[in-house]
């Protein structure tokens, strides 16, 4: 009986820090599906910044070719 | 020798296989298996976006120096004006390393800012290649300014060197590679990995580097129009 009961507070010790750690980790956008918005936004900041990157080229072109 | 890098410029093929290589990534590293590991999830294929930025700073930035050792060789302006242009491209990848790691850290360590020492020495090293910038407008004269500008990129590159990849190893550092924290090379391994990580990061350095030819190109018609 008191090996149940050791047993048994062990389980539910095991299941409060579970709960806890689910309570933590927070099932947001970001986090679900495995964190694979995380890598989708990763690549979104990457695409922005060459295509923000290619306009200022064209900036810079375009007065070059004004020039002339 | 040179002249026949020059002629590189005006080649197709290599911004081609940039292009084809940097699309395959796109679906290689979102549909090919990758390890199941704790905290990290998915986000272990940020190793296919996040790591070649890294890689496309690092080869401008070669390249740049090969630039200026050339120019304090040689004392043509041209080979200063592809040094700049190379750093002014890598300052852009950097940036975007910097943003993808900061995220990166976000999801995995819980922070985008811990003061980790990889963070906090790659912003350093950021602010060193700035200084390059700032160090260029301070100077009127071109060829002090293209000589100054020469040896401090000379310098500059070895301590960026230090500060990424020695300096975050020899302490406790979140970042894979640094202190007893083993770096990616176990995963990579894995040889599915391989298919998307290798072809992304010579992809992405072709890229930038076809960028910075972009800018040397423009820069140099930019030149000639002011010395006109």
């Amino acid at each position: 009986m008191k090996k149940i009961a050791v047993l048994l507070l062990f389980v539910f010790n095991y299941m409060a820090v579970f709960a806890q750690s689910n309570q933590v980790e927070m099932a947001d956008k970001f986090r679900s599906s495995g964190k694979i918005y995380v890598v989708i936004t990763t690549i979104a900041i990457i695409f922005i910044g060459i295509a923000i990157y290619l306009f200022s080229i064209d900036r810079r072109l375009k007065k070059l070719e004004k020039e002339k | 020798m040179p002249h026949q890098i020059m002629k590189i410029i005006y080649q197709m093929w290599w911004k081609v296989l940039a292009v084809v290589l940097v699309f395959s990534t796109l679906f290689t590293g979102l549909l090919l298996h990758v390890p199941t590991l704790p905290i990290l999830h998915e986000t272990i294929r940020n190793l296919y976006f996040h790591v070649p930025m890294w890689m496309a700073v690092l080869s401008v930035f070669v390249i740049s120096v090969y630039f200026s050792i050339k120019y304090l060789n040689t004392g043509k302006e041209e080979y200063d004006l592809a040094a700049v242009e190379c750093v002014n491209t890598g300052l852009m990848f950097y940036f975007l390393g910097l943003v993808t790691g900061m995220l990166w850290a976000k999801f995995t360590w819980g922070d985008f800012w811990s003061g980790d020492p990889k963070q906090n020495s790659a912003a350093i090293a950021f602010l060193l290649y700035c200084a390059y910038l700032v160090l260029r407008r301070s100077i009127d004269e071109e060829q002090k300014r293209a000589k100054i500008a020469a040896i401090y990129n000379i310098f500059a590159f070895p301590i960026m060197i230090v500060l990424l990849f020695v300096l975050p190893r020899m302490t406790d550092s979140l970042h894979p590679g640094s202190g007893g924290n083993p770096a990616f090379g176990k995963y990579d391994l894995d040889n599915e990995m391989k298919i998307a990580f290798y072809p992304a990061m010579l992809g992405w350095s072709l890229l930038a580097v076809w960028i910075a030819t972009l800018r040397y190109r423009i820069r140099t018609i930019e030149y000639k129009n002011e010395t006109v």
